[in-house]
């Protein structure tokens, strides 16, 4: 294993140091946690929202945390849902008496964790609300899983509840359209390279130098199939076409996002994107707005997401309202 | 009668953490077969948080030392066992508030306890969980007499027999499906053996 950083251990205790030094008039961390908050936070009468998970996501999810976005972000260890004091002091912090809402990316760890927070939130008087994420359609939804998982399309609700919270809604509003932006959000993702974990020191699985796994979730976790690497438009349709199968047909607005995973180079990335607009064009649809890069990385892994939101006018709006965060422009 | 005192409570929390130290090279292993290979680590850590977290305080009830205890797991062993557990022994904390742990308060104690695991985790009975163990174990002392706490620790090992050969449906181990079979459940192995230290140190023989 080569990398970068000094002990396994405090990866990610000092990479939250080094991104609030980067950005010392917008972030800040809680003492003693490892929670990042916009700094102007609490905010009187905006209802807070507050994401996290595990680690290895970067920049998810402390890159989203600013004005139109996200409030907090709670980091846990590598692949590691936060713990629920962590989760806590989140919510004590951005609560400006509007109440709080957590986005959860749907794993069993994390959805128990947050949940748990939440109602130590409620003991302490503070209205908390949580959405559970699950856009990844490549493991199915069925008495034998947990459902679907949470990935790349995440992002899009924090951008969506965020913009809402900022506008002055109600906690039941904001949970409402991220509600509807999370039945609106369908991804999937392809590996060409396993991830390393720091502590695990060896990657997580092997591909061979001429294989690819469809549907690969972003901690690693199997896919749908491992089959011989194709070309970037052939690998671009297989992922686009389970996709759509889950998007409502009607709405032919919709917002792209291709993600890369760690290790792609942005001018890979590109080229899905080609491809990407090439099929939505020929299916009649129409691309609102497109995000090309990293926002729901797996490490150092190779490959990439596609995320398709299919659009109404409310969700068009607030996914360009402005913004600032570190990794989230508009 | 008294079954429970400040006294037993942290001697339950450290003959658990013996267990996990000494076991905990198994669970590990058995989390390896159809989880993600950090049960062992995770609860001998925790545990041992929970020991030196109470051993530094003075507690003026059986409540207040389980909710350190719930407090600590929450916050130090994570995933998915953090919370379970967190929850149970906080459920267990909030039954005690405010009285003396006599058998029929340690009835209900448990009952919540499982009340709480069923609602955190969503698993229902069967489903090759902890669950599974919790809910044998406060079911048998709904009907039996406390004197037969012995019989607990077979109720415990008998559920984890007949949970060896299911599917698990909840949980990491639900991703293998059909190769969870035949393995047992990393988390019945772990509640075991917190049952097994409560024997230890509850007072039902006088």
């Amino acid at each position: 294993m080569k990398k970068v950083i000094n002990n396994a251990e405090h990866v990610v205790d000092q990479m939250l140091d080094g991104l609030v030094s980067a950005h010392p008039d917008e972030l800040k961390r809680l003492p003693d946690t490892t929670v990042i908050i916009r700094k102007d936070a609490p905010i009187k009468g905006k209802v807070g929202i507050v994401s996290g998970g595990g680690s290895g996501h970067e920049p998810a999810h402390a890159g989203f945390v600013g004005r139109g976005m996200l409030d907090a972000a709670v980091a846990g260890e590598v692949f590691t849902s936060p713990t629920p004091d962590q989760i806590l002091e989140a919510i004590k912090a951005v609560d400006g008496g509007a109440g709080v809402l957590l986005v959860i990316k749907n794993y069993t760890g994390d959805v128990m964790n947050f949940e748990m927070a939440q109602e130590m939130a409620e003991m302490e008087g503070i209205q908390v609300a949580s959405v559970v994420v699950n856009d990844d359609v490549a493991v199915e939804d069925s008495t034998f899983t947990i459902g679907r998982r949470g990935i790349a399309g995440t992002v899009f609700v924090h951008k969506v509840a965020g913009a809402k919270a900022e506008a002055g809604a109600t906690l039941e509003e904001v949970k409402a359209v991220a509600n509807q932006t999370i039945a609106s959000v369908r991804s999937m993702g392809v590996a060409l390279s396993s991830c390393t974990l720091p502590a695990a020191g060896k990657p997580s699985f092997t591909l061979a130098e001429n294989e690819m796994e469809i549907g690969i979730g972003i901690h690693g976790e199997p896919g749908i199939e491992r089959v011989a690497l194709v070309s970037a438009d052939e690998i671009t349709t297989i992922l686009l076409n389970k996709i759509l199968a889950e998007i409502d047909e009607e709405s032919s607005d919709v917002a792209v996002m291709v993600n890369g995973l760690g290790s792609t180079p942005e001018m890979e990335l590109h080229i899905v994107n080609k491809k990407v607009a090439e099929v939505l064009r020929d299916k009649g649809m129409n691309v609102y707005r497109t995000w090309v890069g990293e926002y729901m990385t797996s490490l150092d892994m190779a490959g990439f997401s596609i995320t398709i939101l299919s659009l109404n006018e409310g969700l068009m709006e607030l996914l360009v309202e402005d913004v600032k965060t570190v990794a989230f422009h508009v | 009668m008294i079954v429970l005192t400040i006294e037993h409570t942290k001697r339950w929390m450290e003959e658990i953490e013996k267990r996990m130290l000494e076991h905990k090279d198994q669970l590990t292993e058995f989390d390896q077969a159809i989880g993600d290979g950090d049960h062992g680590i995770n609860m001998a850590r925790g545990f041992h948080e929970v020991v030196a977290k109470i051993n530094h305080v003075t507690y003026d009830s059986v409540s207040d030392v389980l909710k350190s205890a719930a407090m600590t797991l929450m916050a130090k062993v994570g995933g998915a066992s953090g919370p379970l557990y967190g929850t149970a022994f906080l459920k267990m904390s909030m039954a005690m508030q405010g009285k003396e742990v006599n058998e029929e308060v340690f009835c209900q104690a448990m009952k919540d306890a499982v009340d709480g695991i069923h609602t955190r985790g969503k698993a229902e009975f069967g489903e090759k969980t902890l669950y599974d163990v919790w809910k044998q174990v406060a079911d048998f002392l709904e009907l039996e007499e406390v004197a037969e706490w012995q019989g607990l620790l077979e109720v415990c090992q008998a559920t984890i027999e007949d949970t060896r050969e299911l599917v698990a449906t909840k949980g990491r181990a639900s991703y293998l499906k059909e190769r969870s079979k035949g393995h047992v459940d990393p988390g019945s192995m772990s509640s075991f053996y917190i049952f097994e230290a409560l024997v230890e140190v509850i007072d039902w023989e006088e």
